[in-house]
């Protein structure tokens, strides 16, 4: 099944919650709205398109130029051996989706860690909280306004300087 | 007393001959370097002819700490831990370059070498080192233990 | 004092509570595991990982695209040059470069070397927690021969940095084919002998046989992928599902397993080392020997320094052929055109513009220059589906460049497999995982 045939039965199957189609070096990216994204994702884990396995999600900050940070999840289908990219944008100032958990069982780590890295809310995740950096840790390490050498010990170091 | 003074030098260098020849390791790994720290306990670069082949998973058995690998501050705390839980006398080597600096890592997450944490003896560096330089630097804690004054008499800190 | 897990929020007031790890004898790293026990039984488990979280992300935002490659040598440490295969076929996807075909029959026996390495690793650490330290120091002295048949050819035996965005650093060490021999045979010889040590020993399978049993259904619901995955009977090897490289060109079999076991996992490590091998050898069978340098007799290197002060060294220079200096005369078979590989030393040490050219590759500022846009290629390793997903702005480093790690989502199961099991199921379970603390918590 070629790409293009693939867009086109998931824009016929989804209808208007596809905002846009593009294709990124070969491979088909759709992008829908925020509020839509559990709905989507739904509708494509079932038949006919199969997307039984959620490979990744993640997320990239253009907070600074768009003011808006883009949540990036890939599915594959194992059965048609395709795989698909579904970006969705969420507002910087206040960034919240509906959550996987329920859908994916990974739903549940990826997440916690783009909880972490991002501040991204995932709403009707069980129980969100950082996977990666530790209890007592301010900020979200990813977003490009948290400085890359800001540290927080834990214990009292001993600086050498 | 100079008579009194030879027996216990010759006491301490026995206690060191000791010491060296049997440390018992906490291997506190944590990334890459554990993969040359394998290396260099089994057959091909052998740290048992060393005496220091046996690892004991418990710091209040060991009385080497081997800081293998990066430290991050989400570690920090138990590091410090399972130094204060050892027993005098214990030493510290910094293997590999994250723990003797923080290595490759400048940024939020990694504490920038393990002397911020524990007081070290040796460090190793190397990204990761090669087993030679791992021999090597436990030959120089070797050579540290034996000239260092042992303390026969218990309750004096060495 | 310590934060609240969830574990300690939610157990049972007559449960125990243990807590493994973060500093642990099972060495694969720092994790830490929580279990609420009922005697022996296991009620629930709670997995807390991000010790080792050394902010890769972060950093390649800060790095040019160049100057990133050796943190990627530091996700799956054990097989750490397929993880620089990944990064640099994202990158070759995006700036659409062309590698040549020397390059790629050399990065496949790189690959195929870490995978062996990667699978050693794996069972060896697996089956001395499991009590036997036989099999340990047998596959460490096979990882020794592949490790020597990697150092000859890329200088160093773990974190090589040998496979460059568009290539591969130099070429193939005049020895490779007699050391790559002898690895292939002596890790048949400890693979046959392990084999033989825990095949069919009942203590072994005891602690794995139909331990640690995850279904094919959730095993997609939990995005597993690699070794894993195949254990449970999905035969998923991106390998043969997206080919890259020349995969598509070489004959090898992806096992499956039948019941998603602990037993399963291994032996599909075992069979796939094996698969591995073959591979290795067919490899082998067609790097062509290198040509010899045309243009002359080869001038001594301390020669050709003091000639070149005086004017530029016609002819090549006699340098074993994977040191720097040998490759302008072999670049064209190793590196992609279009200015993305390190510029040939004879150039830059003896002339002028060569040298100029040599810092306008390194300096920030400088350098590769992607098209803006995103995105994603994903390659087999030696856990499963390790996937880079990139966005570039135009400028010399990444915007965001992300690692999809395979064993972020092995792990993720873990708290569903060792609930209502016994304490001790949790270290081969845990073992046969494989789980890689640079990879997991990048």
């Amino acid at each position: 099944m070629g790409p293009e045939t693939l867009i086109e039965e998931i824009r016929a199957g989804l209808g208007d919650a596809v905002e846009s189609v593009s294709d990124s070096h070969g491979d088909p990216v759709i992008a829908v709205k925020a509020d839509s994204v559990r709905p989507v994702l739904a509708a494509l884990r079932g038949a006919p398109f199969d997307y039984a396995v959620l490979l990744d999600l993640t997320c990239v900050d253009f907070a600074a130029g768009e003011g808006r940070l883009e949540l990036v999840y890939h599915l594959y289908s194992l059965s048609r051996n395709v795989r698909l990219r579904i970006n969705a944008s969420v507002p910087a100032a206040d960034p919240a989706v509906a959550s996987l958990v329920g859908l994916w069982k990974n739903a549940d780590w990826l997440e916690r860690e783009v909880f972490d890295m991002f501040g991204v809310r995932f709403d009707g995740h069980p129980y969100l909280r950082r996977l990666l950096t530790y209890e007592g840790f301010e900020g979200h390490p990813l977003l490009k306004t948290y400085p890359w050498r800001l540290a927080q010990p834990r214990i009292p170091l001993k600086d050498d300087e | 007393m100079s008579g009194f003074d030879y027996l216990t030098t010759r006491l301490e260098t026995a206690i060191g001959w000791g010491r060296k020849f049997s440390l018992f390791q906490y291997p506190f790994i944590t990334a890459c370097c554990g993969m040359e720290y394998m290396s260099a306990a089994c057959a091909h670069f052998d740290m048992d002819r060393f005496g220091a082949g046996l690892t004991r998973f418990s710091p209040r058995q060991a009385d080497l700490l081997l800081v293998v690998g990066t430290v991050t501050h989400k570690l920090a705390p138990v590091l410090r831990t399972v130094y204060d839980q050892m027993i005098e006398p214990k030493w510290v080597i910094a293997f590999g370059a994250c723990a003797v600096s923080g290595g490759i890592y400048q940024n939020y997450a990694v504490v920038q070498g393990i002397d911020r944490i524990v007081p070290v003896d040796v460090y190793i560096p190397g990204c990761p080192p090669r087993p030679e330089t791992v021999l090597d630097g436990l030959m120089k804690l070797q050579d540290k233990i034996q000239e260092q004054p042992q303390d026969w008499r218990w309750g004096r800190k060495p | 004092m310590e934060p609240t897990t969830r574990i300690q929020r939610e157990a049972r007031p007559e449960s125990m509570l243990l807590n493994m790890g973060p500093s642990h004898p099972a060495m694969h790293g720092t994790i830490r595991v929580m279990l609420e026990l009922d005697a022996e039984r296991i009620l629930s488990a709670e997995v807390e990982v991000g010790y080792l979280h050394r902010g890769f992300e972060k950093t390649c935002e800060n790095k040019t695209w160049f100057n990133l490659l050796p943190y990627t040598d530091r996700l799956n440490y054990v097989s750490p040059l397929i993880n620089n295969l990944g990064y640099a076929m994202t990158m070759e996807k995006m700036l659409g470069l062309t590698v040549p075909e020397r390059a790629q029959l050399i990065r496949v026996l790189m690959g195929e070397m870490s995978r062996v390495s990667d699978h050693l690793t794996c069972l060896a650490a697996m089956a001395m927690e499991c009590g036997a330290f036989t099999v340990f120091l047998y596959m460490m002295k096979a990882r020794e021969f592949l490790w020597e048949a990697i150092e000859f050819t890329a200088g160093a035996r773990m974190t090589t940095s040998y496979i460059r965005i568009g290539g591969v650093r130099a070429d193939l060490h005049p020895d490779w084919r007699g050391a790559v021999a002898t690895a292939v045979k002596e890790t048949r010889k400890v693979l046959k002998d392990v084999s033989g040590l825990l095949d069919g020993n009942s203590i072994f399978l005891g602690r794995t046989r139909d331990v640690g049993i995850l279904s094919k259904e959730d095993a997609l619901s939990y995005g597993w992928t690699g070794p894993c995955l195949r254990s449970t009977g999905i035969p998923y090897d991106v390998r043969k599902a997206h080919p890259y490289l020349l995969y598509d060109r070489l004959d090898f079999e992806v096992p499956v397993g039948d019941r998603g076991d602990n037993y399963d996992r291994y032996s599909v490590r075992m069979r796939e080392m094996e698969q591995s091998l073959r591979l290795l050898e067919q490899i082998s069978a067609l790097i062509p020997d290198m040509a010899p340098l045309a243009g002359g007799p080869a001038v001594e290197p301390a020669e050709a320094i003091r000639r070149s002060r005086r004017q530029r060294v016609e002819g090549p220079v006699a340098l074993s052929p994977n040191l720097e200096g040998s490759e302008m005369d072999r670049l064209a078979g190793l590196m992609a055109a279009g200015g993305v590989g390190v510029p040939p030393k004879e150039s830059t040490y003896t002339t002028m513009e060569g040298l100029i050219s040599h810092f306008l590759f390194f300096m920030d500022g400088k350098g590769i220059r992607p098209p803006k846009g995103d995105v994603y290629f994903s390659v087999e390793g030696g856990n499963g589906e390790v996937g880079f997903y990139i966005v570039s702005d135009g400028t010399d480093r990444p915007y965001r460049l992300h690692l999809r790690a395979p064993c972020f989502h092995i792990v993720a199961a873990l708290e569903q497999l060792v609930r209502g099991r016994l304490v001790a199921d949790v270290i081969p379970t845990f073992g046969s995982m494989n789980m890689i603390g640079g990879e997991l918590d990048r």
